[in-house]
């Protein structure tokens, strides 16, 4: 409690600065900007409650996008990192060009996704699952190869197959690590999302805060903003109790 | 992994009547170096049967390199480690479970399943493996901390189930490295009597290396003192026999002191 006291209060004091300014018209002043683009909190809030029902629409399209997205990223992220784990040859070929990979901006291709897979969810998952994979398959990896060598021996010295090291040794002590890659992920996967809708679509939160930019309707994108870092939010905290409910050991 | 192997089908007797096969340990010319590194040379030792042989010597002489020849987790470069007279490494890897330096307890499993890896990882069940490992607990003194997590237990409780876990592999030969370097005076002089207690009631072949000349001396039949790397047998000394069954009596009795002092030169001749 006495620790979310003063981030709480910080929070509060730049709130109500921000309406302050808003709504005596000074922000706008200062900006030279008319009035009705600088909406103050008070505004972005009713624009929530008012549009709560297209909100709710258009993050549930965005949602669904992440959360398949990053369960694709996931899958394929740790079977790859196990892949690497278990074959060096494999990992000295590819490794480097993992990490090589990450100099393509992936957000920058989303438009010929759109052009290769349509409108449809098929290259927002595709954008969504490209830029998680690598924080997961990288932290997975790293994870798997930070076990102590002393655990593995004695493992071998009492019988352990190859996958039972795996799964016995390896991969719990990995966990800690999938984890914060999974947060990362997490991080990276609604960005990739919003940018994904932006390159071609006809919902979602990215899009609608499209449409609302172009219409200069700005206290609904900011209610988009917050309805997106909200989903941001939650997903971290689920993420944080998996971790305490899997990760006992820590 | 190469060496796969069950291992002895021991998993089902009843672990009072298990009694280890006795396996001697024999090295012969024994060389190794890592590269460039020499760290062992015409090394020459035995085991007997159900003998413990006690390794003492300056740190980096290869004392741990030498327990991993032993377990068959390496080759040597040259020369002959037979264990119950077969060379292979799979069979020494079949034949002796090795107790690191560290505990090596997986913080992830509970105590007991820890001391019952070796019977996982053979294919006994959970129940099975647990049920088994829980008459040791009991003889051993860790009843009721069967279910308690690795991080709760004091440092002798999980050298004890690292002990266990050795012992439960039901290998005829134990490498214990350091198993007890990481404890203080008081529970190191209580570990090494349950130890001793331990192996009277099990008898296997053991190869202890410790840097604690008195407890090598206790707890073995015989002790080498290594030299500086690389490591070769510079004294091989008898334990005195019989020895008292109380710890403190044993080691202050004149002849084991005697025994002490002589392996304390020569260990100081090593430097």
């Amino acid at each position: 409690m006495r620790r979310w006291l003063l981030p709480v209060l910080v929070l509060v004091a730049l709130v109500g600065a921000w309406q302050l300014a808003a709504s005596s018209g000074a922000l706008a002043g200062a900006l030279h900007l008319e009035e009705f683009l600088v909406p103050s909190p008070a505004e972005i809030a009713s624009a929530l409650w008012e549009n709560r029902g297209l909100l709710a629409e258009n993050a549930w399209v965005t949602l669904r996008e992440v959360l398949l997205g990053l369960l694709c990223a996931l899958a394929a992220g740790l079977g790859f990192a196990v892949l690497l784990h278990l074959f060096e040859t494999l990992r000295r070929a590819v490794y480097p060009l993992l990490v090589a990979s990450q100099a393509i901006p992936i957000l920058v291709v989303a438009p010929i996704l759109v052009v290769w897979f349509g409108y449809g969810i098929g290259p927002k998952l595709a954008i969504v699952a490209l830029i998680c994979f690598f924080p997961i398959a990288v932290n997975a990896l790293d994870g798997l190869r930070s076990v102590d060598p002393e655990a593995v021996k004695m493992m071998r010295t009492l019988d352990a197959s190859r996958r039972q090291i795996l799964w016995r040794v390896e991969a719990p002590t990995s966990l800690p690590y999938v984890f914060s890659g999974a947060r990362i992920a997490a991080a990276v996967a609604l960005i990739g999302a919003v940018f994904a809708e932006w390159a071609g679509s006809d919902s979602g939160l990215g899009h609608m805060i499209l449409q609302d930019n172009a219409q200069l309707q700005t206290a609904r994108v900011f209610a988009a903003v917050l309805v997106l870092a909200g989903i941001a939010i939650v997903l971290f905290a689920l993420l944080a109790l998996a971790e305490r409910r899997i990760v006992t050991w820590r | 992994m190469a060496a796969r192997t069950k291992g002895f089908a021991i998993a089902d007797a009843a672990p009072a009547a298990r009694q280890a096969p006795g396996v001697a340990v024999s090295l012969r010319g024994l060389e190794h170096s890592y590269g460039e590194l020499r760290t062992i040379e015409r090394l020459d030792l035995e085991a007997p049967a159900h003998g413990v042989l006690g390794l003492v010597g300056p740190s980096g002489c290869g004392k741990s390199t030498l327990l991993e020849l032993i377990a068959g987790l390496q080759e040597p470069t040259a020369g002959d480690v037979e264990l119950d007279g077969s060379r292979d490494r799979p069979d020494r890897l079949a034949r002796c479970a090795l107790m690191p330096q560290r505990d090596m307890l997986l913080p992830w499993f509970l105590a007991i399943d820890n001391a019952a890896l070796s019977l996982r990882n053979r294919g006994v069940r959970r129940r099975q493996a647990r049920d088994e490992a829980g008459l040791l607990f009991e003889r051993f003194g860790l009843a009721g901390f069967e279910r308690a997590r690795p991080a709760e237990l004091s440092g002798g409780m999980r050298q004890r189930v690292a002990f266990l876990r050795t012992l439960l592999s039901g290998k005829p030969v134990l490498a214990l490295d350091e198993p007890f370097a990481s404890l203080d005076a008081i529970t190191r002089a209580e570990m090494q009597a349950w130890l001793a207690k331990a192996l009277g009631q099990d008898p296997r072949t053991v190869v202890l290396v410790s840097h604690d000349v008195e407890e090598a001396l206790y707890l073995s039949d015989r002790v080498a003192v290594l030299s500086a790397r690389p490591g070769r047998v510079v004294e091989q000394l008898s334990a005195p026999a019989p020895r008292a069954r109380d710890r403190d009596a044993a080691v202050t009795d004149p002849a084991f002191v005697a025994v002490r002092e002589r392996a304390m030169q020569a260990l100081r001749g090593t430097r």
